[in-house]
């Protein structure tokens, strides 16, 4: 163990692949028992990240620690802590979901040592079949993945990710192609691993999820992270309250000047006392249908802070 | 990581389809010769073909000379210009990666599954093709002496310690074609494209054998020894082509090698 220091560390990281700079002056932190929702658009460099993070692609320029060692270089001892899903799932479809996750196993030896979990065949199959009953896998372990339908590869995926109780998942569209109850299940099992202890970096275009789950995250735009904060700070009240009435313009009127904007029956209130706000409509005899202090989305965090794509930009 | 490679190689059915297609010409070659029995006249076709009809034994040599020029070689380009551009093309490659499984440690697991494949065929060839032709061919005695090339006698002994020698260069030959399409297979992600661009170094390397215009190319060509095991059935054994086969064949396996390790120990893997 490395102490308590972030998981995960880059300073000014750059990656050019040709003229396009991917990765532009990075400086990410994750930290030890966080779920970061990592966010972007496509082409923004979220996976082009991820892959310089696990040694796959590497840095023009900056420097990167996981656990507090230098990456690629300490790659052979750091990376058997962290488990990852990186751009969708991958198997060979000839062999078995089982016998695939056996081959993963055997194809690293873990290093000696309390909480590794055992090197011998029957640790080794019971670790597999532990992962495969974790992610609802187990009755079809031994069908061949070719057969698999694409929520079940999805699945043996995130089980080949889960298969060494990694201190850090990497996690990449992690509920890609997989169906509501699905998508329940993933989250709540992503929820109870970082209950106990696991640090998760999510990589998600789906805002709802991340809104859900996460507690921190970073926002890449063209290759630049734009932002990375608390979700609970970015999604604290703005300041401003919210009306709904029928009675608008009776309220406009009497709130004559603390009206920020007014949209229909939805005013939004310059005061962060929504009660004597409440007491005050309710006073003047006004209806109201709803009232509450302001929050805004992630959405529109997003939004407000990356640059809309140009016409026919699709990725850089 | 050798052993998981090796599991992968043997429970491919694709690797023992190709292991029985290559089995499969020379068996039409002796089924023909056994049916029609017609031999090529001594000095034609393939090496040792004119001497089959006599001693069936022989044709477990005949068939490696069948085999040699262009399905063994199809063969291995095939299986080890997948190695790592298969796994990039299903993904698996950087699921490995991050296992972790260092670079060079996986280079060298696939080298050495190539090689077994390389082995594995080329034993194969001389097994079946000894047991063919008992069957089909010359059941002469076993114990029953050949002619050499050179025309001389060669006991059963000298036989069986020159055809375990033949086996070894051909793979070692083989390991040249290995290297070539390990090394291609680090460039592209296409598998199919590292195996067709060591073959066509091969074919390349054949046709200008055959240009006179060549000929100071000649003795650089991966291919240019290939057949050069004959002479190890000549009485005394000529070594010199196979001393010059084995060092020209050391010499592309250690360059394309290290330039496969060097490309690969540094490359972005984005696939």
């Amino acid at each position: 163990m490395t102490g308590s220091g972030p998981v995960i560390a880059t300073r000014a990281l750059v990656k050019h692949f040709g003229p396009v700079r991917a990765v532009d002056g990075i400086d990410l932190t994750v930290r030890r028992g966080e779920i970061y929702g990592f966010l972007g658009a496509n082409g923004s460099g979220k996976t082009t990240t991820v892959r310089l993070l696990l040694g796959l692609v590497l840095a023009t320029s900056g420097e990167i620690e996981l656990f507090g060692r230098a990456m690629p270089r300490s790659a052979g001892d750091v990376l058997h802590r962290v488990g990852a899903l990186v751009e969708g799932p991958a198997a060979y479809g000839h062999l078995s979901g089982t016998t695939n996750l056996m081959l993963l196993d055997a194809s690293a030896r873990l290093p000696a040592g309390p909480g590794s979990g055992g090197r011998g065949r029957a640790a080794r199959r019971a670790r597999v079949s532990e992962a495969m009953d974790v992610v609802g896998l187990g009755a079809v372990g031994r069908r061949r993945v070719s057969a698999y339908s694409l929520g079940m590869r999805q699945r043996l995926g995130i089980a080949a990710a889960l298969l060494r109780q990694p201190e850090l998942l990497v996690l990449d569209e992690p509920t890609n192609g997989l169906d509501p109850q699905g998508i329940r299940e993933v989250r709540q099992l992503l929820v109870e691993l970082n209950r106990t202890g696991t640090t998760i970096l999510l990589s998600s275009h789906l805002l709802a999820e991340v809104e859900q789950l996460c507690t921190r995250i970073g926002l890449l735009d063209r290759g630049r992270l734009v932002l990375q904060d608390e979700v609970a700070t970015l999604r604290a009240p703005t300041g401003r309250t919210l009306v709904v009435t029928p009675d608008a313009d009776a309220a406009h009127a009497l709130l004559d000047g603390r009206v920020a904007t007014r949209a229909g029956d939805r005013l939004l209130v310059e005061t962060t006392d929504a009660a004597a706000l409440n007491a005050r409509l309710v006073a003047a005899g006004i209806r109201v249908v709803e009232l509450g202090p302001e929050r805004r989305t992630l959405e529109e965090v997003v939004a407000a802070r990356t640059r809309e794509r140009q016409a026919g930009e699709v990725a850089r | 990581m050798i052993r998981v490679e090796l599991v992968k190689l043997l429970r491919r059915r694709r690797t023992w389809i190709a292991v029985g297609l290559l089995n499969l010409l020379p068996t039409i070659v002796a089924v023909l010769l056994a049916v029609t029995g017609i031999a090529p006249r001594p000095g034609q076709g393939p090496a040792f073909l004119a001497a089959v009809q006599a001693n069936g034994s022989l044709f477990a040599i005949a068939a490696l000379a069948i085999v040699l020029p262009l399905f063994l070689p199809v063969a291995v380009a095939v299986v080890a210009g997948e190695s790592v551009a298969g796994e990039a093309q299903a993904g698996t490659l950087r699921y490995l990666l991050i296992r972790p499984v260092g670079r060079t440690r996986l280079l060298v697991a696939k080298l050495v599954a190539a090689s077994v494949f390389v082995l594995l065929s080329v034993l194969t060839v001389v097994v079946v093709g000894f047991v063919v032709g008992r069957l089909a061919l010359g059941n002469a005695p076993i114990s029953q002496a050949m002619i050499s090339v050179s025309g001389t006698v060669l006991t059963p002994g000298q036989i069986a310690w020159r055809t375990v020698v033949a086996i070894a260069f051909v793979t070692f030959s083989m390991l040249g074609v290995a290297a070539m399409a390990l090394f291609l297979s680090t460039v592209t992600d296409s598998p199919q494209t590292a195996s067709l661009g060591a073959m066509a170094l091969l074919i390349g390397s054949s046709l200008l054998l055959t240009v006179d215009a060549a000929r100071p190319l000649q003795p650089y060509l991966p291919t240019r020894y290939w057949l050069s095991f004959v002479d190890l059935y000549r009485d005394p054994v000529l070594l010199s082509s196979i001393e010059r086969g084995v060092g020209l064949q050391a010499i592309y396996v250690v360059v394309l090698l290290g330039a496969g390790w060097a490309n690969f120990a540094t490359k972005d893997v984005t696939s």
